[in-house]
């Protein structure tokens, strides 16, 4: 064991957990709202819309996130079309490429947990609006919708953990994010052990936080 | 589409064997998972506090570290941790380990952790009387286990097991950072020499879907045949 390579290497892969925080929160934050989007497209009684909903949410399960991020920042790069358009400036950075992917596969993951969470609503809830004359946008936004977040809370706590190790993966595009730092320590000291330690706690001590975040919320609004 | 035919200019056939390559970590990679899993349930499911402690450490750690963190501890760690074994033994040699082993080794004890909680959920469902009725009936715990737990087991966990399959499926494309000619890794090849990474990637993709569609047919198909008595 090299007590001086784990004191050396600490502070700099922490810094890095910047980056992996970083680029945690602004995909779950994106993709909250896409898997919103697309969960009402499966939950209203539209088939087409339901149709492309699925499919949007099967592929992007059915698929490893790395050939997700690989089409995304090598693949659109060869597209004339794409580099000519206002997107190269986002498509350019690894940054950028690197959130689009992971949001667009939390996306279909939170859209299948938000829809169970919808068609598990007790109808009774929403005829009660109805019987009161509440309309039927209100009884969406007022109704519906918190009650969902409530029961999807464990659900997306999961989801949450998951994409903190998929933003591993960033370091595949040439990120520097906890994993990318840690790798590069290991392939210049080729001590793997010493670094697994540290970055592997760093990565816990993470999801040891998220969980108890989920903990406290959901005793908060449970009812 | 001239790229994807089989022959010497095209990468059809270099993409399918590929594939099979794919398949054939995931399948040992869920092996390996499984002995993981046969060992940890018992420990987990013990009496013995420490015995816990040590299940579930494994669990914790491996489901909470992204995979690609434990491929690295392996890949650059395994060799120097055998070599080390070696040399005790007098052999000091390089000694370079198989990356088709490596990559089932890593990939299993990252589904062995998700197996080993399929498993205990699936064992704390089984009914108490069974356990009870065996006892009655003088089975020995091994019997037990083998005759009577396991069988229920099995049945119980095939749902969860095909979760875990597909993310094992999912995680061997990991794998090609260590360069074992996989999918992800033979597109990447694919890509590089042709400078087409869209079509390559794409097709990367598709394939995966092709092989997450057919093993839930096949799972499903399982389901039924083993819920035949209930």
């Amino acid at each position: 064991m090299d007590i001086e390579l784990i004191l050396n290497s600490f502070p700099k892969l922490l810094s890095a957990s910047v980056t992996t925080l970083k680029l945690l929160s602004v995909s779950m934050i994106i993709g909250l709202f896409i898997g919103l989007f697309f969960a009402i497209m499966r939950i209203k009684n539209n088939i087409f819309l339901g149709k492309l909903a699925y499919a949007y949410s099967y592929i992007f399960r059915g698929t490893p996130l790395l050939v997700q991020i690989f089409i995304i920042y090598y693949g659109f790069g060869q597209v004339e079309y794409i580099r000519e358009s206002f997107l190269w400036v986002i498509l350019k950075e690894p940054y950028w490429c690197a959130i689009i992917a992971f949001a667009l596969n939390t996306g279909a993951y939170t859209s299948e947990i938000l829809r169970s969470a919808f068609q598990t609503i007790k109808p009774g809830f929403i005829e009660a609006g109805k019987s009161l004359g509440v309309p039927n946008k209100i009884i969406f936004y007022k109704i519906q919708i918190p009650i969902a977040i409530r029961q999807s809370l464990p659900a997306y706590g999961n989801e949450i953990i998951l994409m903190l190790k998929g933003t591993s993966l960033a370091s595949t595009v040439t990120l520097m994010d906890l994993t990318g730092v840690a790798k590069f320590i290991i392939s210049t000291t080729f001590k793997p052990i010493e670094v697994f330690i540290i970055a592997g706690s760093i990565y816990l001590f993470i999801t040891f936080i998220i969980h108890n975040l989920i903990k406290a919320l959901e005793k908060k609004y449970s009812f | 589409m001239e790229l994807l035919l089989f022959g010497k200019t095209g990468w059809g056939d270099e993409l399918l064997i590929a594939t099979l390559m794919t398949l054939a970590v995931s399948i040992a990679a869920m092996f390996i998972g499984f002995i993981f899993a046969l060992i940890f349930t018992p420990l987990k499911l013990s009496k013995n506090k420490f015995l816990n402690i040590i299940a579930n450490f494994y669990t914790t750690v491996i489901r909470g570290v992204p995979e690609l963190l434990v491929i690295y501890l392996f890949f650059f760690g395994g060799s120097s941790a055998i070599m080390f074994v070696a040399s005790v033994f007098g052999y000091n040699d390089y000694i370079e380990i198989n990356a088709f082993i490596t990559g089932a080794f890593s990939i299993g004890i990252i589904s062995g952790a998700y197996s080993t909680e399929v498993f205990r959920g699936a064992i704390q469902s089984i009914d108490k009387g069974q356990f009870e009725a065996s006892n009655v009936l003088g089975f020995n715990k091994v019997t037990r286990f083998y005759k009577i737990i396991l069988p229920q087991m099995l049945r119980l966990s095939i749902p969860n097991l095909s979760n875990v399959w597909q993310i094992t499926l999912k995680d061997t494309s990991l794998i090609s950072v260590t360069g074992l000619v996989e999918i992800m890794r033979q597109s990447y090849i694919a890509a590089g020499s042709t400078r087409d990474p869209l079509l390559f990637y794409t097709v990367a993709a598709v394939l995966y879907l092709i092989l997450t569609f057919l093993s839930m047919k096949i799972i499903n198909k399982m389901e039924v045949k083993y819920n035949k008595g209930y």
